[in-house]
């Protein structure tokens, strides 16, 4: 009997249409956990180098966390992976919502697609009937009312489906998979599932997920759950409240906005507007939002409440959750929260990311503003800022004109634009656009996130030491009293002494070592999250969550059977991480790509983040390119990933 | 017949706090199955969600009786604008719906207050707080009580009729 998974895959190949089901190998799961870890280990295996993101020899792997399905609070996630086309490297969005657990009351762990199918279909998978269904009564529909469409067309109202809108079938780099009040926005994942011809998938399972030892996994489940509602009565003191508490940023409760819209940039990520939050926006936000919001709503098995729904007159009503919220406001300059929310209906409709999307929209009225685009380019486009945004974001999901172009995202747009577009694409890592936010004083953790998080994407690396010292030794004491997430002790230490100014303060503060050793940690964090399907806003996200390095072994060994503790943990992610980067050296990352927008800080120390990366590297087991060293692959007894690198010349042995 | 008094275990529904999560239907299964906590599966639950977001309707109903025919129930009810189906609202496990039914066997589930706990798991793990406990004492008319061997007649009754019952027990009389 299989423990906590499935035991079992659907591979699905699209352009023959054959369905199989095979079984997993359990080893596996031993090394990497499931989940990202996983999925990894497949695209390893079966995607080399040369393979384009749209090229029917990519993979499109929903997997599901390993503890996925049992009752462990806030465990829901699908970890969508592939080749991104935006980055060329792996792409692994995720999503929360209902879609995995029913995929492994299904009866599997991850469904895989390859090749690509000759016309738009989508997946029903019921139990252990599986089948291609045509789809061609779907192009161009919303990917939220096509999950509906397809429920009722099926009459199955408790089927879960995950589908694409109008930017994945046309491909735009900034395509989501959305799903419920979730979806897996980052990295343009949509596209490549809207380019092998797959509008939806749709799952309902009516299967058992086994734990191994139950009394104890049950006791451990309880004591999280009593541990969120204890911590959701005490936020964290002298932080902001999108940090004091649990979940994914708490942005569909709180109507206060004053942090973000005038600490985060508007336009193309240029202004700031110290002075936006009046008394007066203050009062007209709020009364939008609660207007707008009809109930604040959860994942599966979660008591977090992150999503809200949103229905606004004249238009369907759809999900919302975290910063989307803003970030169409912030890009087009309009000060009216109302636009935000029915903007963003249409885009979620459209199926495109709420982060990357009003970026590009914003950088090409920019272009436009400095010549560089012309009227030409935008003609037939209102004048209005709101107008604008409407315009341009229908042109990009139907890639007509400059929507052509600006469907594949600031990076590759301003390389096809020229004439100096490339240093309007400012806002890019590993050429993906990033949170419109910039600051002053470099922050040495957070550069090495921003660098070497695999992610490419900061607010998912970002987690439980906090972003800023507390002013006073009294709240840092205060703060460590109860800090029983720490790896080790030394940590608090770490915080106690992390000043404001000074010589204990950023940049050099925490030092080259501690902050690698801080990166380790809240890495190690999320690679294990992303192997179970946590939801990060209960472990690697917060301060003080439930999960942590110390409950965790219980957690897989209950659930799975199998024993491993603190060290067998942290070694299993230590591979899936280790894995993720060896993928993605293989298709030519490199250290020149490790760097965060040029203007992310003003203040920026070519020395000290030269330091950081090679402390990095070096702590990893890395060659100072970036590359993971034969030994430290031998270790991780992962001499496979080393031969491939020896055979393909990226590492050369003596 | 006499007065007694009765503790009456009661679940307020409080739909407008509900989430969504579903946690209540995942605890339920689990807490159900044998051994307890040893395998999880919503399909199993004795609670389940009626979830449309799109249409603001989250309401958790409890398994109930079984009934061997459905009803002629089709009335529909609109409550603060959100139009619920008369089945959406029925705790019956019946043969016009999968709902409240083993998922391998078909066998009606039916909710048992959690016995033995201190109260129903869905409502301990409903941190929104949609879902709460309360006990309250009833007078009531003394019932009498089933034995087995009646309960068992009563249900062979119920599903065969009485003549029939009657006719088999003659006819095993006559072959002891």
């Amino acid at each position: 009997m299989a423990f906590a998974e499935a035991g079992f895959n659907l591979e699905i190949d699209l352009t023959r249409g054959s369905i199989e089901r095979v079984a997993t190998d359990p080893g596996l799961s031993k090394l990497y956990l499931g989940g990202l870890g996983t999925n990894t280990k497949i695209l390893w295996d079966r995607v080399p180098p040369e393979v384009e993101p749209f090229s029917p020899e990519n993979l499109l792997i929903f997997g599901t966390g390993l503890l996925v399905g049992t009752p462990a609070p806030g465990c829901n996630r699908t970890i969508v992976s592939t080749i991104s086309p935006q980055t060329k490297l792996m792409a692994y969005s995720m999503m929360g919502g209902f879609w995995a657990p029913e995929l492994k009351y299904a009866g599997y762990d991850k469904v895989i697609f390859r090749g690509k199918s000759p016309t738009l279909v989508y997946l029903w998978i019921n139990n252990d009937k599986v089948e291609i269904r045509d789809a061609s009564h779907l192009a161009g529909k919303g990917a939220v009312e096509t999950q509906e469409l397809i429920r009722q067309e099926l009459k199955e109202p408790y089927a879960q489906v995950a589908a694409i809108g109008l930017a994945g079938e046309n491909r735009v780099f900034t395509a989501s998979i959305e799903q419920g009040r979730s979806s897996a926005s980052r990295l343009g994942i949509g596209a490549v599932m809207g380019d092998k011809g797959i509008k939806a998938i749709a799952v309902r399972g009516t299967k058992d997920i086994n734990i191994a030892r139950p009394a104890e996994y049950m006791q451990l489940c309880s004591d999280v759950l009593k541990y969120i509602s204890d911590r959701e009565e005490k936020p964290v003191p002298g932080v902001m409240p999108i940090l004091a508490g649990l979940g994914s940023p708490q942005e569909m409760l709180h109507t206060d906005e004053k942090w973000h819209t005038e600490n985060f940039s508007w336009g193309n990520s240029r202004t700031r507007r110290k002075e936006f939050w009046t008394k007066e926006v203050e009062e007209k936000w709020k009364e939008t939002q609660e207007n707008a919001r009809t109930r604040l709503i959860s994942c599966y098995n979660c008591p977090m409440k992150c999503g809200a729904i949103i229905s606004l007159p004249g238009m369907s009503t759809y999900m919302m959750k975290c910063f989307t919220k803003l970030t169409y406001n912030m890009a087009a300059f309009v000060d009216d929260l109302d636009f935000g929310f029915r903007i963003a209906q249409r885009a979620t409709e459209y199926g495109v990311d709420g982060f990357s999307t009003p970026q590009i929209m914003a950088f090409a009225f920019e272009l436009l503003e400095a010549g560089i685009l012309t009227d030409k380019d935008f003609e037939g486009c209102p004048t209005d800022n709101e107008g604008k945004f409407y315009w341009l974001l229908d042109k990009i999901v139907r890639r007509e004109g400059i929507g052509d172009v600006l469907a594949d995202g600031t990076h590759w747009a301003a390389q096809k634009i020229g004439k100096g577009a490339e240093a309007y694409a400012h806002n890019n890592i590993k050429k993906h656009e990033q949170l419109p936010l910039k600051l002053g004083m470099l922050n040495p953790v957070y550069f090495l996130m921003y660098c070497t998080g695999e992610k490419a994407n900061i607010t998912q690396i970002e987690g439980q030491f906090p972003q800023a010292p507390f002013p006073t030794m009294e709240e840092r004491e205060d703060f460590v009293k109860d800090w029983v997430h720490v790896p080790d002790e030394k940590f608090k230490q770490y915080l106690l002494d992390w000043e404001v100014r000074g010589e204990k303060s950023n940049p050099y503060y925490p030092t080259v070592d501690m902050s690698v050793d801080i990166v380790d940690w809240q890495e190690k964090m999320h690679y294990i999250d992303d192997a179970l399907g946590m939801c990060a806003g209960l472990s690697s996200f917060p301060l003080k969550p439930p999960y942590h390095i110390h409950n965790y072994p219980a957690f897989i060994s209950s659930a799975t059977g199998f024993d491993i503790d603190e060290a067998g943990v942290s070694l299993a992610a230590k591979r899936s991480r280790t894995l993720v980067r060896a993928f993605n050296i293989r298709r030519g990352l490199s250290r020149a790509d490790e760097k965060p927008p040029e203007d992310h800080w003003r203040k920026r120390f070519p020395e000290l983040e030269e330091q950081l990366l090679d402390a990095y590297y070096k702590f990893k087991g890395w060659n100072n390119q970036g590359i993971p060293t034969k030994e430290t692959l031998h270790e991780l007894g992962m001499d496979y990933v080393s031969e491939d690198l020896e055979k393909r010349g990226i590492l050369s042995y003596e | 017949m006499s007065k007694v008094k009765k503790k009456i275990k009661v679940i307020k529904i409080d739909v407008d706090k509900c989430n969504g999560c579903r946690a209540c239907e995942l605890i339920c299964s689990s807490f159900h199955a044998s051994p307890k906590y040893s395998s999880n599966n919503p399909e199993r639950s004795r609670i389940r969600l009626i979830r449309d977001p799109i249409k603001d309707i989250y309401l958790p109903v409890y398994a109930g009786e079984y009934t061997p025919s459905e009803c002629t129930g089709r009335n529909k009810y609109v409550l603060d604008g959100r139009e619920y189906s008369e089945c959406d609202t029925c705790r019956a496990s019946c043969p016009s719906r999968s709902l409240f039914k083993e998922p391998d066997s078909g066998l009606p589930l039916k909710c048992d207050m959690c016995d033995g706990e201190e109260e129903p798991l869905c409502v301990t793990w409903c941190l929104a707080k949609a879902l709460t406990y309360e006990e309250r004492e009833e007078e009531r008319e003394e019932e009498p009580k089933l034995g087995e061997m009646e309960i068992g007649l009563e249900s062979l009754v119920h599903r065969h009729g009485l003549q029939k019952v009657m006719d088999t027990i003659a006819r095993l009389s006559k072959k002891g």
